[in-house]
């Protein structure tokens, strides 16, 4: 019996449309894409029912360290500024021009009032490393967290409270916070969170 | 069997104009897998980047502080419509009533956990005072609690929609009844 051989076909696919599509896409992901600013402490966020999405503007974050160290940021860079000069007036501190600039544009910060100017005049990299071991004093002795809400309210008075703490944070630090806002009046703020599924009853 | 680019227009039309020697005609193929390749990792970045962060936010409101100048009494509530929570690393412990109060143990647990505990207490309290929404939740929190468990137990509220509770600082002598409690059930806390 003779066989058959079937002829040897080189396939040719047309990708085009897919690849068209693929392109169409990564522009559109591109453009959509909004980044997380870049924190100086990596958190590890809760999961809650709660499915409010947080607030781009007039916001003053929290944020708490796994290790329980505590960190302050405000969204803009007019009300960094504007915190830093009542620092300035406060404390008795000079910044140059360029340590503005820099202050303007953290989006968080961590170090005791006597050494943010040492922290300001250090490199990025540097200021990275000492990220990882600094924390805003909470104690009643010495509470200057207390003082940065104070500023910070007085900059923008518009701006909502939300504490954005590890999941592991200790609870004795959440608590010192609490009662810090308490002792300013604020009565009503937010915790960040990630969204987790609706149990069903 | 990647995409390929072909063309043939301009190498082609030079060569009949002017007759000399053609050179064989060739299609420019351009393999475009690399790119294409490229293209697709872009893309995963880009979705998985998008997707991934959804921050939201739980509102919290607590009671303003009483200090003594106030002149006024924390308010004072029905013993009987009261459930307290005493929030540990992952677990709960709770009591009713005032005097003498005995402690008992749960956690998070969707079905079995604190959950549970709470639509018993309330129906408990229905039963007693007819409303749906007299029962208070007292949380207290231990030290030994991390910040996940004092968000969980916000949630569980918001879960069972109770809207009646609040956050109250713990007491020397319940941080004992609680020691106590680990003690006589072998718990290392």
């Amino acid at each position: 019996m003779a066989k058959f051989k079937a002829k040897k076909q080189n396939i040719a696919i047309d990708m085009t449309p897919m690849v068209d599509l693929a392109f169409l896409l990564i522009t559109f992901f591109m453009l959509t894409v909004k980044f997380r600013a870049p924190e100086a402490v990596e958190i590890d966020l809760p999961s809650s029912i709660a499915d409010t999405p947080l607030p781009a503007q007039d916001i003053l974050i929290i944020s708490v360290s796994a290790d329980g160290r505590v960190f302050f940021g405000v969204d803009s860079k007019h009300t960094r500024l504007s915190i830093l000069e009542k620092i300035m007036k406060e404390y008795k501190y000079q910044f140059s021009e360029k340590e503005r600039q820099i202050f303007s544009v953290l989006p968080e910060i961590g170090v005791p009032f006597e050494q943010l100017k040492s922290y300001l005049s250090l490199s990025d990299l540097e200021r990275k490393a000492m990220d990882k071991r600094v924390s805003i004093p909470i104690d009643s002795a010495n509470n200057q967290l207390k003082q940065w809400i104070l500023f910070a309210r007085y900059s923008n008075p518009k701006l909502r409270i939300a504490i954005r703490a590890d999941e592991r944070a200790p609870y004795p630090v959440i608590a010192r916070i609490i009662e810090t806002l308490k002792e300013q009046k604020v009565h009503r703020f937010n915790l960040i969170s990630t969204l987790e599924a609706q149990p069903k009853t | 069997m990647a995409a390929e680019v072909g063309g043939d227009s301009g190498g082609a039309k030079k060569g009949k104009k002017q007759g000399k020697a053609r050179k064989p005609k060739k299609r420019p193929r351009i393999d475009m897998t690399p790119m294409v390749d490229l293209g697709f990792l872009l893309l995963t970045f880009f979705v998985l980047t998008t997707t991934m962060t959804t921050p939201n936010t739980m509102p919290v409101v607590v009671p303003p502080k009483i200090t003594e100048k106030d002149e006024v009494e924390p308010p004072k509530i029905a013993e009987g419509k009261v459930i307290t929570l005493l929030v540990g690393r992952n677990k709960v412990y709770y009591y009713t009533g005032v005097e003498k109060p005995t402690l008992f143990m749960t956690d998070f647990s969707p079905k079995t956990g604190i959950r549970k505990v709470l639509l018993d207490r309330r129906a408990e309290v229905k039963a007693r005072y007819g409303k749906e929404d007299e029962m208070i939740v007292i949380i207290k929190m231990l030290d030994e609690a991390h910040y996940k468990d004092f968000v969980d137990i916000l949630d569980e509220m918001a879960i069972i929609q109770q809207k009646k509770y609040a956050l109250v600082d713990i007491t020397p002598e319940e941080k004992s009844m609680v020691a106590e409690y680990n003690q006589t059930m072998k718990i290392s806390s």
